[in-house]
C-alpha cells in the first residue's frame, strides 16, 4: 500500500511536487530554447488533482486537434510523460527547426504534417523530454530512462485517455505535474508529468519527504 | 433535434428522443450506445477500462466496460426501455500511441472493446455495428430519434453506423 493519499496531499507535498515540475520543465525549456535559438518563457508549473472529465479542459476543448508526444518512463520509477502543442504552435516549431519563415504552413494544411515535419516535432520531443528527464533524475539520485517517443495528431480527449486509462486504476482522478511555457503566442505547450502511483512515494522520500 | 447531452469520460448518461447523446474525443476509450428501437430511450456510456474485477478503486460504475455496461442497462430500464429489445453500437478503443515496448496498458482500447463486446454477449444484446481499433480518436453523436451513431474523427468525413 503506498503511503501517498492523493486525496489529501499536503501543502509540502504539493511544492515538492511543483518543484519538480519547475525544475524539470526548465530544464527542458533551456534544451529547446537553444535548439532552437528562441526566447520561452515557462509560468509556474501547476500540480493538481483533476476529475477525469475535466482533463481535456486544461488544454482546449476535448475535440480540438493538438500534437501530443509520449513517453513512457521506466527504471526507478514508472509512469509517463506526455508534451502537448496547439498545431500553430507545432508548426512555429517546425518552420523555426526548419530554419523556414515561421508562418509556413500555419493557415492551409495547419492539421496535418509532411513525414519530415513529423520527424521534426518527434526530435523536438525526444531533446525535451530528455531533458526533463535528467533534470530529474539529478534531482532525485534515481535512475530513470525513456522510452522511444511517439507523435500522434489527434484530438486532445483522445489523446489524454491514455495516461488516464493508466490512471483510472487507482481512483477516478488523474494527478499531474503541469507546466506551461510560451513565448508570447509563438509557442505554447503543455507537458504533464504521470508518474504511477507507487512512484510518488519514490520521488518524495528521494527527496527527504 | 432535441438537446445535445454530453457524455464525459468514465461517465454514462441516457435520453429519450428527440435528444442526443454526443461525447467527444474518444481515444483508447469505448463509447458504447444501447438503444430501444420501440420506446426510442437511449444510453450512452464512454469507458476507459476493460474490467472492474481486476482495480481495487471501483466506485465509479462507468469506468468500465463491464460495470458500465450493468448501470447504462439499469438507467434505461428506470427510463422506459425494455431489456431485451436492446441493441448497441459501440466505437473507439483506438491505440492512440505506437509503442515499441510491450507495454499492456497501451493496449487497453482493444481490451476495451473486447470487453465491451463480451459484456453485450452476456446481456444477449445485438452488436447492430461498430467502428474499433486504429490509431485515431473518434467523437461520437447518437441520435435516439433516428439510432444513428455519427462517428467523427480528424481529418476524416463523418460517417454514420
Amino acid at each position: 500500500m503506498s503511503k501517498i493519499d492523493l486525496d489529501n496531499l499536503n501543502d509540502t507535498q504539493f511544492d515538492v511536487l511543483k518543484e519538480i515540475g519547475n525544475i524539470g520543465a526548465g530544464n527542458a525549456m533551456t534544451a529547446l530554447s537553444t535548439m532552437l535559438n528562441i526566447k520561452v518563457d515557462m509560468s509556474v508549473p501547476k500540480v493538481a488533482l483533476v476529475p477525469f472529465n475535466e482533463i481535456a479542459s486544461l488544454v482546449g476543448i476535448e475535440d480540438q486537434t493538438v500534437v501530443g508526444i509520449l513517453l513512457g518512463i521506466e527504471g526507478e520509477i514508472d509512469g509517463m510523460m506526455m508534451f502537448l502543442f496547439d498545431m500553430r504552435s507545432a508548426h512555429h516549431l517546425v518552420n523555426s527547426l526548419m530554419m523556414r519563415d515561421l508562418e509556413t504552413n500555419v493557415g492551409k494544411g495547419a492539421e496535418s504534417f509532411a513525414d519530415i515535419e513529423m520527424s521534426a516535432l518527434n526530435e523536438i520531443g525526444n531533446i525535451v523530454s530528455g531533458s526533463y528527464l535528467s533534470a530529474l533524475a539529478a534531482l532525485t539520485g534515481m535512475k530513470m530512462i525513456s522510452t522511444v517517443p511517439s507523435l500522434t495528431v489527434d484530438m486532445v480527449g483522445a489523446l489524454l485517455s491514455v495516461p488516464a486509462a493508466e490512471f483510472g486504476k487507482y481512483g477516478d482522478k488523474l494527478l499531474l505535474i503541469q507546466s506551461q511555457f510560451g513565448e508570447t503566442d509563438f509557442v505554447t505547450g503543455l507537458f504533464l508529468l504521470i508518474p504511477e502511483l507507487d512512484s510518488y512515494d519514490k520521488i518524495l522520500s528521494a527527496l527527504g519527504m | 433535434m432535441g438537446n445535445m447531452i454530453k457524455v464525459g469520460m468514465a461517465d454514462l448518461k441516457v435520453c429519450k428522443s428527440p435528444d442526443a447523446l454526443t461525447t467527444l474525443g474518444l481515444g483508447s476509450c469505448v463509447g458504447v450506445a444501447l438503444y430501444d428501437p420501440v420506446t426510442k430511450v437511449s444510453g450512452l456510456l464512454h469507458c476507459m477500462l476493460p474490467d472492474s474485477t481486476q482495480i481495487r478503486n471501483n466506485s465509479n460504475p462507468a469506468k468500465f466496460a463491464d460495470t458500465g455496461i450493468d448501470e447504462l442497462i439499469r438507467q434505461m430500464v428506470a427510463l422506459g426501455a425494455n431489456r431485451n429489445r436492446l441493441v448497441a453500437k459501440i466505437a473507439g478503443g483506438a491505440q492512440m500511441f505506437a509503442m515499441s515496448s510491450g507495454n499492456e496498458s497501451l493496449r487497453v482500447g482493444e481490451r476495451n472493446a473486447l470487453a465491451a463486446r463480451n459484456k453485450l454477449k452476456l446481456y444477449n444484446i445485438r452488436l447492430l455495428a461498430e467502428d474499433c481499433g486504429l490509431n485515431y480518436g473518434r467523437t461520437v453523436e447518437f441520435y435516439s430519434e433516428t439510432g444513428d451513431y455519427l462517428i467523427k474523427a480528424v481529418g476524416k468525413p463523418p460517417h454514420k453506423i
